[in-house]
């Protein structure tokens, strides 16, 4: 614990925040691509530690409970009404959602 | 009547008859108009709705005084704004979720409804449950009931300080990483993850699925037993809730925990830590002692990996979690001229600024060349721990270490370093990588300021009535869980 409550003091990470951020449909102001990329870039150098371990043969864990397949019947089930899919929606008409014209 | 009165005691005055509902939630909804403007616990108080169930669970008790199979009924129970009440507002702390109505009730909300409990309102957290303060929320900080100047920590931080400021009789948090236990330690409350796949998360919004748990903060273990019997249980909604038979969680309470093995990880008692965290928890041990417990040092070597390992991959599950909010469905929208350019705008404008980092390494460490680096990697750092975790439940019961290395801290002062931030979840997260239940429990106070210290035991996946009888004998042999806040 001594040397993870170190803080870090300089990012040797070659973080490139526009690329990641453009991954992500986050649009960022000048401002923020600047204060985030350096607070990421500290924290990418501290997980960096993962690399110390030797995880040869060790099988990955995705999840902590080891339940595989849980399946249902198949069949119809009640769910949201059209209103009720519809009601938080930011746009909408005649009962569906509106979106920006994606076809030229 | 104080609003700092026992679930069970409560329970007890209703049945009799020297109480009513109306009268416990009304004098509950004065205490939250008096101060909670000031601490700002709640970010939505549903008044006529709880008035009304109340006069609904009234009219219920009148009927039938005797309503065992309705444990909550006519208590003000608040929730986190991350679970869904159907037609009431979820707003997860977020401007993107600011004006977004639950078109449904999670299943820990009906359990609740069926368990007669009235839903007061909703709690303030860490936007998308992301955050060890409630600093980060689009409603505004929450104060520590202890200290104004202090944080409740987080994420679940409203929830923890509603219990302490007598504003609700017991919650509903989350937890991914220490959410419910971290701000229960810091509000002097006790707080409980459940073992993943106890309770069903069907309506909990998604931050990282393989972390996330929901789980009861009250002012006492029995009252957490009574509200995790309510909420546990496998439920179809979600396929990641185990199968098991229903168990009566307040069965094993008061029996005796002599020959009990309680272990030490070596690994969480070392430098670092505040003297007054340490002394609260040595005394803890020695209670344990005189309780008839035996202690024995154990190991849990991968202890040093277990925040990077946890930063990785609860940031890449968030980030495809909130994939979902691209303006179109539901929430905020900001138009583009395509929709590439409406998810962006949307999503820039509408996600706070820990969210956006933690989008952002979550996709960084996900992202192609990266994904075996880290991701992968982060996994199979996640076996390690889990094996670490077995061995020790070899040996012993229960695990015993502080909740936080510290006492809470200063609003301001960590919420410009988000690694100082991370940093502070080093005793809770290893629970949740592992799936075992865990339970923060008053142990102390520190000095000037006065501020509680939480003890924090842990427990093997599904063994909950081994943990809650622990933390209840050493709760019935002090008194730090009696202490409130002026």
């Amino acid at each position: 614990m001594k040397d993870v409550l170190q803080p870090l003091l300089m990012s040797k990470t070659d973080f490139d925040i526009h690329y990641v951020a453009k991954l992500a449909c986050l649009e960022l102001t000048e401002e923020e691509e600047g204060t985030f990329g350096g607070q990421i870039g500290k924290v990418i150098d501290y997980i960096e530690q993962l690399q110390q371990l030797d995880v040869t043969n060790v099988e990955p864990t995705a999840h902590p409970v080891p339940l595989t397949n849980v399946t249902r019947p198949d069949e119809v089930r009640k769910s949201l009404t059209n209103d009720e899919a519809l009601m938080n929606a930011p746009a909408k008409g005649n009962g569906l959602f509106m979106v920006p014209k994606i076809v030229e | 009547m104080d609003t700092h009165e026992s679930i069970s005691s409560l329970q007890a005055r209703l049945q009799q008859g020297e109480t009513t509902s109306r009268d416990i939630v009304s004098t509950y909804l004065n205490r939250i108009e008096a101060s909670n403007s000031e601490l700002n616990a709640l970010i939505h108080v549903d008044t006529d709705g709880a008035l009304a169930q109340a006069d609904a669970a009234d009219k219920a008790l009148a009927a039938n005084p005797k309503t065992s199979d309705k444990p909550l009924i006519g208590l003000p129970v608040a929730i986190k704004a991350n679970i869904a009440e159907k037609g009431q507002p979820l707003t997860c702390a977020s401007k993107m979720l600011e004006n977004f109505v639950a078109p449904y009730d999670a299943t820990v909300v009906s359990k609740l409804k069926e368990a007669g409990a009235v839903i007061i309102g909703r709690a303030n957290l860490d936007e998308f449950a992301m955050g060890s303060s409630t600093e980060n929320s689009s409603s505004g900080v929450t104060r520590n009931p202890w200290s104004k100047e202090h944080i409740p920590g987080g994420s679940s931080g409203g929830s923890a300080a509603a219990v302490s400021a007598g504003y609700c009789a017991g919650s509903l948090g989350s937890d991914t990483g220490g959410s419910i236990r971290q701000p229960a330690s810091f509000c002097g409350c006790v707080g409980m993850k459940p073992s993943y796949g106890r309770v069903s998360r069907f309506g909990l919004t998604a931050f990282a699925s393989s972390l996330d748990q929901i789980g009861p903060l009250t002012l006492g273990v029995r009252d957490a037993a009574t509200m995790l019997n309510v909420i546990a249980g496998h439920d179809e909604l979600d396929s990641t809730s185990v199968p098991q038979n229903a168990e009566d969680f307040t069965q094993t309470l008061g029996e005796d925990i002599k020959g009990f093995k309680v272990g030490l990880p070596k690994e969480y008692f070392v430098d670092g830590m505040d003297p007054q965290v340490k002394s609260a928890v040595d005394a803890a041990v020695v209670q344990y002692t005189k309780l008839g417990a035996e202690i024995e040092e154990v190991s849990l070597p991968h202890t040093d990996y277990a925040i990077a390992t946890y930063y990785i991959i609860c940031t890449a599950e968030a980030s495809a979690n909130l994939a979902r909010f691209d303006g179109i469905r539901y929430g905020a929208r900001v138009d583009g001229k395509d929709p590439v350019e409406l998810y962006s705008k949307t999503r820039g404008a509408g996600f706070g600024s820990e969210v956006k980092r933690r989008i952002m390494l979550g996709t960084y460490v996900l992202s192609s060349g990266y994904y075996d680096a880290y991701y992968l990697r982060a996994q199979k750092v996640r076996t390690l721990i889990r094996q670490d975790f077995q061995k020790a439940f070899e040996k012993v019961d229960i695990l015993l270490t502080p909740t936080v290395p510290t006492p809470a801290f200063k609003i301001g002062e960590k919420s410009m370093d988000p690694l100082q931030m991370y940093l502070t979840d080093i005793f809770t997260i290893s629970s949740n990588l592992v799936g075992n239940c865990g339970i923060s429990l008053p142990c102390g106070f520190s000095e000037n300021p006065e501020l509680p210290i939480g003890l924090q035991l842990m427990g093997k996946s599904f063994e909950e009535s081994k943990l809650l009888k622990s933390a209840y004998a050493f709760e019935q042999s002090t008194d730090w869980h009696q202490a409130s806040p002026r």
